[in-house]
């Protein structure tokens, strides 16, 4: 195995451990690459295809190299009822870029959640995992320029 | 009265920290001396976050709310300013069990959970047999709070009933309807309860590898499980009846299906998360085949009252069918959002009026159940909020996610939102609720768009009762719920939307165009500053052709000058 994934070793080589392990390589590597999946595929001793369905069954893993600042939008039903589809426009003049993708320049990547679960504080993001409310357009690009390189 | 403060508590949940408690946090650390000050879980009003209480030497408590780094010095000489307190209604309607010790107790200190009576629950549970256990679970009358609604006790004996080398016990924390946040708040607040509801459920059933599936955006709350489950190695409760308990917690990867119970356990194995015909039910054929059972987070929390008070104590509460209380996270559009525990029972009005604070003339509707739930009518909100009434109205009570939809809430457009979720959620295994789904969603997306026609009403309706029939879990049997409860109580609106092209709401962007009132408006150029696009002329005309309706013009008009319209055709 490359040595890049050693890591896996952390965890029993029982199928169970799929999962956990797929999510050790995209915390290593911010997404999942060949390598990185052919790597999982080789430490749990199943067919890497088998390996990729699971992977693309679960929202939380990406195939594509994310941008240095990931941006979560959510649109969970309160973040909706607020105007989330509103802050994903927004996004969209600021960056040039749809939920799924990243900015050309790799500084940002924006995705939609479906509930970071702060509901009462809504319209929210999260950048890099730290959570934003009550978002109106001047705040928005506020926290983008806060983020920008 | 003694003044003198004793201690200080901060709420630093999610939704705490989200709203700056951190920082409120470490400042009273600072200037607090001697006082101890802890970060504890949430007091459900969301709304007033970051929140400090100041627990004086006689035991009283005073609450701050939407505290900031710079009100510490006040509050620490108990000032006046940022005082909080309880909605009077909300304080007088809620009845708080399963969360008594939430933003009381820090969840990450295992002697304050003791202090507060913790793990008596599990010690009465362990004075008594197995079987009595079980009974005591069925006369409480507890029934599952992830919104399936079977009663626990029985669930609990079929599992104790089985003979087998290794039963398995799960927890399911994959909290996945958007607006729904009972679950993580009580994992985050008091992870002691959920996990003393498990081992008391190991006990009972003769269980011995216990799952906690936690869906991977709960950080706060697979951090505190973690502490707590150390703790309870290092205190050896996890050593039950002389056996030796494991507890693991495995996150979830981000897919709705998962909370359904077979779809979970697929997913615990490692395995795309699709669910499989019952039976066999997990209690006969489970995680790798072992006998297992799934009860949901608020489930558990409930276990240690019964235990602690008995089952028909506990039944006391609540309604013929549905016994105690029920956690119900308020959002949208309301005046108090946040985490409220009333007894089974209480009717939606209550809830949403007299506790959330919505304002009577602008509510519509309010969405039970998530995605999987329908939007009840204001004119129904006498309706008792218990299992089999919210079943009869074509909602469901679910896990008890509550969004107050307002009268300028385009039902339409909240229906497509809806779709929009489960159709990307469908797993793709039965073809009704993987195309179904698919085509209920376009078919919506094409009516907010002007493009609908009458024809598509009579279509929505029927593929929508056939995928309910069509689909193995509950995904897609209650996918189509809310077009359908839309469909029911709001077809006028839907009406509107084909026949006119008109959306009353206002909401739906293809259906409207933003107006610059000439005679209001003071020529200040702040719209035509903010407009992204350069939709707003020099003189003051807004090109509908170029306007995205993102609103800026309308939010950053000094003089409110600028309005939605309906777009004329």
């Amino acid at each position: 195995m490359d040595e890049k994934f050693s890591f896996l070793t952390k965890v029993d080589r029982d199928s169970s451990n799929l999962i956990k392990g797929l999510q050790l390589v995209q915390a290593a590597e911010g997404y999942v690459s060949d390598d990185g999946l052919r790597a999982v595929a080789e430490y749990f001793a199943m067919p890497a295809v088998e390996v990729e369905g699971v992977v693309s069954f679960y929202a939380q893993f990406k195939r594509v190299k994310p941008g240095r600042h990931k941006i979560s939008v959510c649109d969970g039903t309160a973040c909706h009822i607020k105007g989330a589809a509103q802050v994903l426009e927004w996004m969209r003049q600021e960056l040039g870029i749809d939920s799924g993708e990243t900015t050309a320049d790799g500084n940002f990547s924006l995705e939609t959640v479906a509930c970071l679960g702060c509901c009462s504080l809504a319209p929210v993001m999260s950048v890099d995992g730290k959570v934003f409310g009550k978002l109106d357009r001047k705040k928005m690009v506020k926290i983008l320029k806060e983020y920008a390189d | 009265m003694d003044t003198r403060i004793k201690l200080l508590r901060v709420g630093v949940a999610s939704c705490g920290i989200a709203a700056g408690a951190e920082a409120v946090q470490t400042k009273l650390r600072e200037c607090a001396g001697d006082v101890p000050v802890i970060g504890v879980g949430c007091l459900g009003c969301c709304y007033a976050e970051p929140m400090v209480e100041a627990v004086l030497e006689d035991g009283s408590g005073i609450l701050y709310g939407n505290v900031t780094p710079d009100d510490v010095p006040g509050i620490l000489e108990l000032g006046e300013a940022k005082r909080f307190e309880v909605p009077p209604l909300r304080g007088q309607k809620q009845l708080i069990k399963v969360l008594a010790l939430a933003g009381r107790v820090d969840p990450t200190n295992f002697d304050d959970y003791i202090a507060h009576g913790g793990y008596e629950g599990l010690k009465n549970a362990l004075r008594m047999t197995p079987e009595e256990v079980v009974n005591e679970m069925k006369l409480s009358g507890l029934r599952g709070r992830g919104g399936g609604g079977f009663p626990t006790g029985n669930k609990w004996s079929f599992l104790a009933a089985k003979q087998a080398e290794e039963k398995i016990l799960i927890c399911n924390a994959d909290e996945g309807d958007p607006g729904a946040f009972m679950d993580r708040s009580l994992m985050e607040s008091v992870p002691h309860q959920v996990l003393e509801g498990m081992l008391i459920a190991a006990y009972a059933t003769g269980a011995t590898k216990l799952f906690i599936y936690c869906r991977a955006e709960y950080p706060l709350a697979i951090k505190h499980l973690k502490i707590a489950i150390a703790q309870i190695y290092e205190h050896r409760l996890n050593v039950i009846a002389g056996r030796e308990l494991e507890i693991i917690i495995k996150e979830g990867a981000g897919a709705f299906v998962c909370g359904e119970e077979t779809a979970l356990i697929a997913s615990l194995e490692g395995k795309r998360g699709t669910p499989r015909f019952r039976p066999p039910f997990p209690t006969d054929s489970g995680y790798k085949g072992a006998p297992t059972m799934i009860n949901n987070v608020e489930t558990y929390g409930n276990v240690p009252l019964i235990l602690r008070e008995g089952g028909a104590e506990f039944a006391k509460i609540g309604t013929a069918g549905s016994k105690g209380t029920k956690l119900f996270a308020l959002a949208g559009d309301l005046k108090y959002p946040g985490l409220v525990e009333v007894p089974m029972g209480t009717t939606l009005g209550e809830i949403v009026f007299d506790m959330g604070g919505a304002d009577r003339d602008a509510v519509k509707a309010v969405q039970t159940g998530g995605p999987s739930g329908g939007c009840i009518p204001v004119e129904l909100f006498d309706t008792p909020v218990d299992y089999d009434s919210l079943r009869s109205l074509g909602a469901i009570m679910g896990s008890g996610g509550m969004i107050v939809i307002g009268k300028d809430r385009c039902m339409v457009e909240t229906a497509r939102y809806f779709l929009d979720f489960t159709h990307r959620e469908s797993c793709g295994k039965c073809t009704f609720c993987r195309v179904g789904t698919t085509r209920m969603f376009e078919t919506l997306e094409r009516i907010v768009a002007g493009k609908g026609v009458p024809e598509d009403l009579d279509f929505l309706e029927d593929l929508g009762k056939k995928i309910k029939a069509g689909s193995l879990c509950g995904l897609g049997q209650t996918a189509p719920n809310p077009v359908l409860a839309t469909l029911r109580y709001f077809r006028n609106e839907y009406e509107e939307h084909v026949r006119d092209h008109r959306c009353a709401a206002l909401q739906c962007n293809a259906l409207v165009e933003l107006k610059l009132n000439r005679d209001q408006c003071v020529k200040c150029r702040q719209c035509i500053r903010v407009c992204p696009v350069g939709a707003v002329s020099d003189d003051f005309v807004i090109d509908p052709a170029k306007c995205t309706r993102c609103n800026s013009c309308m939010d950053s008009c000094p003089k409110h000058a600028i309005k939605r319209v309906t777009k004329e055709i």
